[in-house]
C-alpha cells in the first residue's frame, strides 16, 4: 500500500465483498423476520456516528463543522438506541407453539 | 509500548465491530438465534464507538458524551412507548435520523477545511450527502404518510417524472462540478437544498400500498450513504457496515417488487404511482352474499381447517388480539388454524408477522405464500381480514387489471371464503375485487376488531364438540 490508488482500490474491493455478503445473508433471512431485519439494519446504518465523533473529537473549538457533528451524533445515537431496542422488543414476541396444543 | 498498543486499539476494535455486525445479520436469519444477533450488533457498536473515542486526536469528550446521552434519552423512550402497530412509521422516522446524521457528517467534512476537498474524497462526500439528505426528507415524508399526517393516496401530476429526474440531474450536475473543481460558495447549499427537495418529491407519488418497497429502498439508501462516508473517511468498517446494510435494503425491495410483479426500474426511479391510474370501470352491480357473525361462527366452528389471511385492515382496526382469541377458540374445538401471509401485506416487509406475534400467535402457524397456497384447496374456510389486492383472482387471469401477474393467495380455492370488510369500497388501488361476487364468498361487513369479537362470542356459544 504505497499509493493512494491502491488503497482506494482496496476499499472498492471491500465494498464489493461486503455487498455480496450482505445480499447472501439477507436472502437467507426468513420472511417471518423481515420487519426485525429492517429495524436492525436501520440501527446499523447509524454507524455514521463514528464519523460524527471524529468530526467533533478532532475539532479545535466550536464552529460550523463541530456543531453539525454534535447534531449528527445526537441523531445517530437516537437511531442506534431506538433501532436496537425496538428490534429486541419485536424479537421477544416471537414464540413457538407450546406443547400443550395438538400436533 | 502501552501507548502504542492503545493507539492502535481502534483498528482492532473496528475489525471486530465489522465482524460482529456481519454476524448480527447472519444470526437474525432464524427466530432461534435472532436475539443473539441483536446482542452481537450492540457489541459491534460499542466496539466501534469506544474504538473511535480512543483514537489519537479525539478530544472534546464532554460534547460527544452529552450528544450521545441526548440521543439515547430521546431514542429509548421512543422505542419503549411505540405501539407495535406503528412499526412502519417508526422505522421510517428512525431512517430519517440515521440519514440526517450521515448527511450532516458529510457537510461538516466539507466545511471543515478552508478549501473544499476535490477528487476522490469529494466523489464520496457528494454521494454521501446526496443520499443522506434525500433519504432524510423522503423518510420524513414516508413517516407522515404512514402516520396519516398527509394523504396516503399517491399525489401525481403530469410531467412528474420529468420534474423529478430533471431535479436529480441538476443536483448531480452541481455534484460533478464540485468534484471537478472548487465550486463557488453557493453551490454546496444549493446542492443540499436540491437533495432535500428531491426526497420530498420522490415520496409524493407513492401510495400506502407501495410503502413496503419504499421503506426497504430508503433503508438501502441510508446504508449506501454510510458506505460512501467510509470512502470519504477511508474507514473500512464503515464501508463494510454500510454495504451490508445497503445490500440488505436492496434485496428486500427486490423481494417486495417481485411480490407485486413490478419491474425493477420502477423501484429505482420511485415511480410507483402509475398503478392507481388504472381502470376504475365499475362492474355492473352484482349480488354479494353477506352474512352475520352467527352464520360465520357456525361455519367456522364446524370446520376442519381454517386459513386466516390478514392484511393492512387488520392492523388499522387493531384486530390482532381478537384474532388470537378466535384462533384459541377454534383450536380448542380441534380446528386446524393457519395463517397465510402475503409478502406485501401491510405497510412494511414482515409487518403482519410482527402484529400476530404481538398478539401471541405462535410463529409456526404463520406461513409464507408459496408454502401455504397449495393448502387452500383443502381448507374449509379462508377468512380474509382486511386484505384486498393480495387475494384478488383478477391477478391470475384479467390481463387488463393493473395487478395482473401479481402472485396472490389462492383463497378462492377454499370451500368457503369469508371476507371481513368495512364496506364494498374498492381497496387502496381502486381495483374491483371479483372475489367478493363469488358464490362461495360470504361478506362480513363491519369493523374487523368488532366483527371478530362477535364471532369469538358466537363460537364460544356453539355446542361443545364431543370429545
Amino acid at each position: 500500500m504505497n499509493s493512494g490508488f491502491s488503497l482506494g482500490l482496496l476499499n472498492v474491493c471491500i465494498l464489493f465483498l461486503a455487498a455480496f455478503l450482505g445480499l447472501e445473508l439477507v436472502r437467507r433471512v426468513s420472511p417471518l423476520l423481515h420487519t426485525p431485519l429492517m429495524s436492525l439494519t436501520n440501527a446499523i446504518s447509524a454507524i455514521s456516528v463514528v464519523g460524527g465523533i471524529m468530526i467533533v473529537g478532532e475539532a479545535a473549538g466550536m464552529h460550523t463543522s463541530s456543531v453539525l457533528g454534535v447534531v449528527a451524533i445526537v441523531a445517530a445515537t437516537l437511531n442506534i438506541v431506538a433501532g436496537f431496542m425496538i428490534t429486541d422488543r419485536m424479537l421477544k414476541m416471537f414464540r413457538r407453539e407450546d406443547k400443550r396444543g395438538k400436533k | 509500548m502501552e501507548t502504542g498498543a492503545l493507539q492502535n486499539f481502534w483498528q482492532y476494535a473496528y475489525f471486530l465491530a465489522a465482524v460482529t455486525i456481519v454476524f448480527s445479520i447472519k444470526w437474525l436469519s432464524s427466530p432461534t438465534t435472532s436475539r443473539r444477533g441483536v446482542i452481537a450488533g450492540e457489541i459491534g457498536f460499542a466496539l466501534a464507538i469506544i474504538g473511535t473515542l480512543l483514537r489519537a486526536g479525539v478530544h472534546n469528550y464532554t460534547e460527544i458524551v452529552i450528544a450521545m446521552i441526548v440521543g439515547a434519552a430521546i431514542g429509548a423512550p421512543m422505542a419503549l412507548l411505540m405501539p407495535m402497530t406503528a412499526v412502519p412509521q417508526f422505522t421510517a422516522l428512525s431512517h430519517a435520523f440515521g440519514a440526517l446524521a450521515a448527511a450532516l457528517v458529510g457537510t461538516a467534512e466539507y466545511y471543515k477545511t478552508a478549501t473544499p476537498p476535490t477528487g476522490a474524497e469529494m466523489v464520496a462526500l457528494t454521494i454521501e450527502v446526496l443520499l443522506g439528505y434525500l433519504t432524510f426528507t423522503a423518510s420524513i415524508m414516508a413517516f407522515a404518510k404512514l402516520q396519516d399526517l398527509i394523504p396516503t393516496r399517491p399525489m401525481t401530476y403530469t410531467g412528474q417524472n420529468f420534474v423529478n429526474l430533471g431535479l436529480l440531474a441538476v443536483a448531480a450536475g452541481i455534484g460533478v462540478w464540485m468534484i471537478a473543481a472548487p465550486a463557488p460558495a453557493w453551490a454546496y447549499p444549493v446542492f443540499i437544498g436540491l437533495s432535500l427537495l428531491f426526497g420530498v418529491l420522490l415520496i409524493l407519488p407513492i401510495g400506502g400500498g407501495d410503502m413496503p418497497t419504499v421503506i426497504a429502498l430508503l433503508n438501502s439508501y441510508a446504508g449506501a450513504s454510510a458506505c460512501a462516508m467510509g470512502f470519504a473517511l477511508n474507514n473500512q468498517m464503515l464501508i463494510i457496515a454500510g454495504a451490508t446494510n445497503a445490500a440488505s435494503g436492496f434485496i428486500l425491495s427486490v423481494i417486495m417488487c417481485k411480490a407485486m410483479n413490478r419491474s425493477f426500474t420502477n423501484v429505482l426511479f420511485g415511480a410507483f404511482g402509475q398503478v392507481q391510474a388504472a381502470d376504475k370501470t365499475k362492474q355492473a352491480a352484482k349480488p354479494v352474499h353477506s352474512a352475520t357473525a352467527e352464520d360465520a361462527a357456525m361455519i367456522l366452528a364446524n370446520s376442519q381447517k381454517v386459513i386466516i389471511v390478514p392484511g393492512y385492515g387488520m392492523a388499522v382496526a387493531q384486530a390482532q388480539h381478537k384474532v388470537r382469541e378466535l384462533t384459541d377458540q377454534l383450536v380448542k374445538r380441534g380446528v386446524d388454524v393457519e395463517f397465510a401471509i402475503h409478502p406485501v401485506a401491510g405497510r412494511m416487509p414482515g409487518h403482519m408477522n410482527v402484529l400476530l406475534a404481538e398478539a401471541d400467535i405462535p410463529y409456526d402457524r404463520l406461513h409464507e405464500m408459496e408454502d401455504i397456497n397449495a393448502e387452500f384447496s383443502e381448507a374449509d374456510v379462508a377468512l380474509v381480514i382486511g386484505a384486498n389486492d393480495v387475494v384478488n383472482p383478477a391477478a391470475r387471469h384479467d390481463k387488463s387489471s393493473p395487478i395482473y401477474g401479481m402472485p396472490i393467495l389462492d383463497v378462492d380455492k377454499a370451500r368457503t371464503v369469508m371476507v371481513i370488510k368495512r364496506s364494498m369500497n374498492p381497496g387502496f388501488a381502486g381495483i374491483e375485487n371479483e372475489l367478493y361476487y363469488n358464490d362461495k364468498t360470504l361478506m362480513l361487513f363491519g369493523d374487523a376488531k368488532a366483527f371478530v369479537a362477535e364471532i369469538v362470542k358466537e363460537v364460544a356459544a356453539q355446542a361443545p364438540v364431543a370429545a
